[in-house]
């Protein structure tokens, strides 16, 4: 009775904006289908062992490979996870034990607007601080840019995954007697522990794909450089030196290096989630 | 576990005998993992002073050459040392509000679809594919847009704009694949992800109860939508856009790839742009002079606050609203 007594005008108004927003939300995940139909389609007929390891050929040669890119971007990326992890998970703790401080949450802010900022003008930062003064690009450099761009996410998924423990447990071990010290260290992180990790995972696996921040400081190489003080090849950059380049053969390679790329990113992402339930569930049964 | 708790016993018991040096120890511990906070609090404020400071300090240079005129200027002559902004921050603005445009609106009813309609699992699988968007680098957008959508945009889409709608002059003149119209796209794509989760979380987040008193009341489930449940969230939905396009803004490799990067100012979204941030990835290592390294470091000057104040203020809103 009460649908039948509002006018049919209202009801079909109603029933053509909600189709409207069915269609948007398939729409949008139609778009994720097309895109990454594209990159399969295109980067694996690029595919082939020796890509995976050989170094980059020059125009016109057959069978160049992004090894040292693939290399290069694991030390890049490890050094930046080793620069902003600990930072990151201390001021996470901080802005996450002590949330109800004024500074707590002018860090948290912080941090948030951080995670905005474009990466090119972090590029710069690191050009202006490392490469400037050291006389040349290097996969420090690179390293640096990588690890700002990834301190506000730690900070925030530490932050959260403190704030998430049950404020029960907390107030139990105070109630023991236990220091603030004692409290976050065997209480809160034992509990915030399984967030934290996929707050570090889904950190690197975000960073991973970074681009612009890369162009002035690692610079890229067609060689292989072990040496982070060194300008280092990237997946990354490769794929963007290939895709803006007019031969066909390299353009085909830029398409295998984005299919690397996104497959190396997607894993890390799956990676973050799994540890999220292996360690839950490691946690949930003492 | 257990073995655990019971060795951890021991230890208390047998420090029992030797309290104050254990307390000592306990003591000297909780300073120093409170020291260790605090000095990593203050490295992580002097990392993100120092990026306004550096870029402040690098850029004065061009700073005192062209003062303000900098942002109204068009000229663009690195042979003659003549620089100016115009064209690029005119790219940036414009790319980025017709992406926030389209990715607003679309964003917006795919988060309410996910939140009110949805059935649970084919929420659940949308909003993970929703998800994988949002973590593609933008490396795979740029390269899917260059081969993809401008060629698409230059042989299909543009045509048929101009057809239909020529005689407004954003869409006269010469059709290009690579233009203003395919940054906007691209950027919208990559920008929707973010439109649609905040907004699906905070509709999710209403009480029951204003659903129930709005249908109890004879209006019909999209009457509610838009009437009670969207003004609700509002301020958190705009908090959302500013954040979106705080990252379309910044957004420099998937951009560079397809808007053409030609430094003039077309009324044309079908001709060429340029944005601050592709300038400084193309120019920034041939940057020449010090006076051309300078203004190209002020353009990243800009962009850093236009992004702070634009960020800042969306993530204002957000955390009002949580609040």
């Amino acid at each position: 009775m009460g649908v039948l007594s509002i006018p049919a005008r209202r009801r079909i108004a109603s029933a053509l904006w909600t189709a409207a927003a069915a269609l948007c939300a398939c729409g949008v995940a139609a778009v994720l289908l097309l895109v990454l139909g594209y990159i399969l389609r295109e980067g694996f007929a690029a595919l082939s062992p020796s890509f995976f390891v050989r170094l980059p050929r020059p125009v016109g040669v057959p069978g160049g490979g992004i090894g040292n890119g693939i290399v290069g971007s694991a030390i890049t990326v490890a050094i930046a996870a080793l620069m902003a992890f600990p930072a990151g998970i201390f001021v996470g703790i901080y802005a996450g034990v002590y949330a109800h401080r004024r500074l707590a949450q002018g860090l948290s802010f912080l941090a948030d607007v951080l995670a905005g900022v474009p990466s090119i003008a972090i590029g710069i930062y690191a050009y202006i601080l490392l490469v400037i003064p050291f006389r040349g690009f290097s996969a420090v450099s690179a390293s640096f840019a990588l690890a700002v761009l990834m301190m506000p996410l730690v900070i925030r998924t530490t932050e959260g995954a403190l704030q998430g423990v049950p404020r029960e447990l907390r107030e139990a071990a105070t109630a023991l007697g236990a220091t603030d010290y004692r409290v976050t260290g065997k209480v809160l992180l034992a509990a915030a522990r399984p967030g934290i990790v996929t707050g570090l995972l889904l950190a690197v696996a975000r960073i991973t794909g970074e681009t612009a921040p890369l162009l002035f400081t690692a610079f890229g190489n067609q060689f292989w450089e072990f040496d982070p003080t060194k300008p280092m090849a990237e997946l990354p950059l490769q794929i963007f030196t290939y895709a803006i380049s007019p031969y066909r053969d390299w353009h085909r390679q830029a398409w295998g290096g984005a299919l690397v790329l996104i497959a190396a990113v997607f894993l890390l992402s799956l990676a973050a989630r799994l540890s999220f339930r292996l360690l839950r569930r490691g946690a949930a049964e003492p | 576990m257990k073995s655990r708790a019971a060795a951890a016993d021991r230890r208390h018991f047998d420090s029992r005998g030797h309290k104050g040096a254990a307390q000592r120890r306990e003591r000297i511990a909780a300073r120093l993992f409170t020291g260790v906070l605090y000095v990593c609090c203050l490295v992580f404020l002097l990392v993100l002073g120092g990026l306004a400071i550096t870029l402040l300090w690098k850029s004065r240079l061009s700073l005192a050459t062209f003062g303000p005129e900098f942002l109204w200027s068009s000229e663009w002559d690195p042979v003659h040392g003549r620089f100016g902004a115009a064209p690029f921050l005119y790219g940036t603005m414009v790319s980025s509000l017709l992406a926030l445009l389209l990715a607003g609106s679309i964003g917006l009813l795919a988060g309410v679809f996910l939140a009110e309609f949805a059935p649970r699992r084919l929420g659940a699988a949308l909003g993970a594919m929703i998800e994988l968007l949002a973590a593609v680098p933008s490396i795979v957008y740029g390269l899917w847009g260059l081969f993809v959508l401008a060629p698409f945009v230059g042989g299909w889409l543009g045509p048929a704009l101009q057809a239909a709608f020529g005689f407004l002059p954003i869409f006269q003149g010469p059709i290009y694949g690579v233009s203003m119209l395919t940054a906007a796209l691209v950027l919208s794509v990559m920008i929707v992800p973010t439109i649609a989760a905040i907004t699906r979380d905070l509709i999710a987040a209403t009480p029951m109860r204003y659903r129930e008193a709005s249908l109890a009341l004879g209006a019909t489930r999209w009457e509610t939508i838009a009437k009670v449940l969207i003004p609700e969230v509002r301020g958190g939905i705009f908090g959302a856009c500013m954040l979106a396009l705080g990252r379309a803004l910044g957004e420099t490799i998937a951009t560079t790839m397809v808007i053409g990067n030609r430094p003039a100012i077309a009324a044309s979204l079908l001709a060429p742009g340029y944005t601050v941030a592709s300038v400084i990835a193309n120019e920034f290592t041939e940057a020449t002079s010090d006076l051309y390294l300078s203004a190209l470091i002020e353009l990243g000057l800009i962009l850093l606050l236009i992004s702070l104040l634009v960020v800042g203020i969306g993530r204002l809103m957000l955390r009002l609203v949580v609040r």
